[in-house]
């Protein structure tokens, strides 16, 4: 069967299943297990009305369950396993992982990438969205440096590859050195450490548009007495900017933070296309995949550290969230 | 509040320069690979993009046919380098390793005597001491007209076989973009206007899991669908899609539903309604634009993965999605052929950024929803 047809199979057998399956729970609940035309429909009611929340979330919840939480589990239990999955070594995969090289390199790039990108992005998302707050073309300034946030990190890293490319008829980086009068080209992607932040900056050049729509919102958001008060008082352009609008938006500068440093600990296609890993520019999702399909044990030890430094993020989200629960 | 604001106009000036400056720096890379993918292969490795409009420099070379003419004890040919067409040399060469060694007019002396002189219009003389048995290579760079086609678009999707990926990669976003919706909706709304025990920790297993690194599933998963019989297969990676769009679906349409006002719900349970009927005739149309941004999310973010399609899908080239097929495939295999990789990367980018343009507005809204909160 071809893959078109089995597509289009999937959403009528899909959708129509999720409508078959909440409006066949539903009717059932209320006309056969609960009627309302029994002697106690008061207490029908209410009790069908305790059931149905959990008719509403079965769905959901089982596969967020299936597909995310018994993963954490079992990706923890299959990291205990040797290459074969057949025996038990405890923390052996995590011992092997801390004394392999390349992991080291990987761990370390990875922290120098959670520091620099996050770093830049927000930095780069703040300038533009207060540079573009009060101009005309603005708007269509942002809409071409949100752009990159639609194509993907594979399609970026061949837009960058034209531009650190070796030869000087195609690379940029390389034609501006030779315009400048040199006369050997650079591999930048070759080039031990500093080739780390070539790769960064497809990233920043993707995730600076995320920032900058976001804090030019929670700019706009503002309250403006705060502004006319400090303009009053004789602040310059700068202190208004540093003393009164930044601080306002801390919050927001956080949440923007953290969602990038989280993103970056799932980025492995950059580094994938552009380099394989190769030249010390390996981080810890490209070096998992390294071992996808060769070494579970490893795979899994190796996602399961990047869950380790996800934690502290994911339960200061909790908790942020349940504050304004209350 | 421009001119109160204390902003100086030399400051105005600045703010227009540097805001012109960054897009700039934004839109080269892109411009140039589109650029790229419309330029004839053989001009992109000889000038760069930024010089496509002007005609460009490339290295030809040419066997000298014909009949040898003896003059003066010489073994002589004589020709045009164009044939029978016409163009511009601008230097000409013997060797293959020194394609430009002479100017036109020069008579180059080649290895054992025998030379060679081409000039500017392309007429050749080429002389031997020896008899003159295999014709011999003329080298010369020319300056040929800028060319601009759709060839390296139609060679990926003759030859290539991105036709065939194209469609897998349509073939796997739409399902799950669909899907995931309709789940996350009904839940959306036991979360949002329901009331019952656990709720708080349901939203915060939610939120919890917004972040979970999807690495951790790959492996559990992969194993789960080998014993289910899904093994790596279409419907594999719509489950996985779907699963892992779930808590940002779920997320967004919550946090949307719950500022729906209160008075409209309550008022159409006052009159009977169930919450059944409260959620498909009132919650689900008016949270369109949620159900958008949520949408538009999902589609990028499918269309756009590597990670799970190269997982959860076979690796042969019946089931390669455009990413997939980019990164391993033509990178590996066509690793220079600039041409073909721009229009390849072109392809894959064009239809996300004609959904970026088009509904940007819904996008902005599903971002602010889902980080600002």
């Amino acid at each position: 069967m071809s893959p078109i047809v089995q597509g289009l199979l999937t959403i009528v057998i899909g959708v129509g299943g999720c409508v078959g399956y909440f409006y066949a729970s539903n009717l059932i609940l209320d006309k056969v297990i609960f009627p309302i035309q029994a002697k106690n429909p008061g207490r029908n009611i209410n009790r069908a009305n305790m059931v149905r929340p959990w008719l509403f979330l079965f769905p959901a919840m089982f596969a967020l369950s299936l597909y995310l939480l018994y993963p954490v589990v079992g990706s923890f239990w299959r990291s205990l396993f040797n290459r074969a999955g057949d025996e038990f070594i405890g923390l052996g995969n995590y011992a092997s992982l801390a004394a392999d090289s390349t992991f080291q390199t990987a761990f370390l790039n990875n922290l120098l990438w959670m520091l620099v990108v996050p770093a830049a992005s927000t930095f780069l998302g703040l300038l533009v969205a207060q540079l573009t707050d009060r101009i005309r073309w603005g708007n269509i300034a942002k809409s071409l440096i949100f752009m990159p946030m639609a194509i993907s990190f594979v399609g970026a890293s061949l837009i960058w590859k034209f531009v650190y490319a070796n030869n000087p008829d195609i690379g940029l980086i390389n034609a501006i050195r030779f315009a400048f009068g040199a006369t050997e080209t650079l591999d930048v992607l070759q080039l031990r450490f500093w080739n780390n932040f070539f790769l960064m900056a497809i990233l920043i050049w993707i995730q600076t548009g995320f920032a900058m729509v976001i804090l030019s919102a929670a700019l706009r958001g503002i309250p403006e007495e705060t502004i006319e008060a400090a303009i009053i008082d004789g602040a310059n352009p700068f202190e208004i900017f540093f003393k009164i609008k930044v601080p306002q938006i801390m919050g927001t500068i956080v949440v923007v933070w953290t969602t990038i440093t989280i993103l970056v600990l799932k980025v492995f296609d950059i580094v994938y296309t552009m380099t394989g890993g190769n030249f010390g520019t390996e981080i810890l999702p490209s070096y998992m995949m390294s071992y996808m399909f060769r070494d579970d044990g490893r795979a899994t030890a190796v996602a399961f550290v990047i869950m380790l430094i996800v934690l502290p993020v994911m339960i200061w989200n909790i908790r942020q969230a349940r504050q304004e629960m209350k | 509040m421009d001119n109160i604001a204390g902003t100086k106009s030399s400051l105005t000036w600045a703010v227009h320069l540097s805001v012109a400056l960054l897009v700039i720096i934004w839109l080269v890379p892109t411009v140039g690979l589109m650029v790229s993918s419309f330029r004839d292969r053989d001009q992109i490795t000889a000038s760069g993009w930024w010089l496509s409009p002007l005609p460009v420099t490339q290295n030809f070379a040419v066997k000298a046919e014909g009949d040898p003419v003896e003059r003066d004890g010489l073994f002589v040919l004589e020709g045009n380098v164009f044939g029978e067409g016409s163009g511009t040399v601008s230097e000409f060469g013997g060797r293959r390793a020194a394609p430009t060694e002479f100017a036109t007019g020069e008579t180059g002396t080649l290895t054992r005597d025998r030379t060679l002189s081409v000039q500017a219009d392309g007429s050749y003389t080429y002389t031997s001491p020896a008899e003159i048995k295999r014709a011999p290579s003329i080298y010369f760079a020319s300056e040929t007209p800028p060319e601009f086609s759709l060839g390296n678009y139609e060679q990926i999707f003759s030859s290539a076989g991105m036709d065939r990926a194209f469609i897998n990669t349509l073939t796997v976003t739409i399902p799950a973009t669909i899907i995931p919706i309709l789940i996350a909706a009904f839940a959306a709304y036991a979360l949002a206007w329901m009331e019952f025990p656990g709720r708080g920790l349901l939203i915060a297993m939610v939120v919890g899991l917004l972040v979970v690194p999807l690495q951790l599933a790959l492996v559990p998963m992969l194993k789960l669908h080998n014993a289910m019989g899904v093994g790596q297969s279409f419907l594999g990676i719509w489950m996985a899609h779907t699963g892992f769009g779930l808590p940002l679906a779920i997320y967004l349409l919550r946090n949307y539903m719950v500022g729906l006002p209160r008075d409209i719900i309550e008022s159409a349970k006052v009159d009977g309604a169930t919450d059944f009927q409260v959620f498909t005739k009132i919650v689900l149309p008016l949270s369109f634009p949620a159900l958008a941004s949520f949408a538009i999310f999902q589609f990028l973010w499918t269309w756009n993965d590597l990670l799970v399609a190269k997982v959860f899908l076979p690796s042969n080239s019946e089931s390669w999605v455009m990413t997939v097929k980019i990164a391993d495939d033509l990178l590996g295999s066509r690793g220079g052929d600039w041409g073909i990789l721009a229009a390849a990367a072109f392809v894959s980018i064009g239809v996300p950024l004609l959904v970026f343009f088009t509904m940007q507005r819904y996008l902005v809204r599903g971002l602010l929803a889902g980080s600002v909160k």
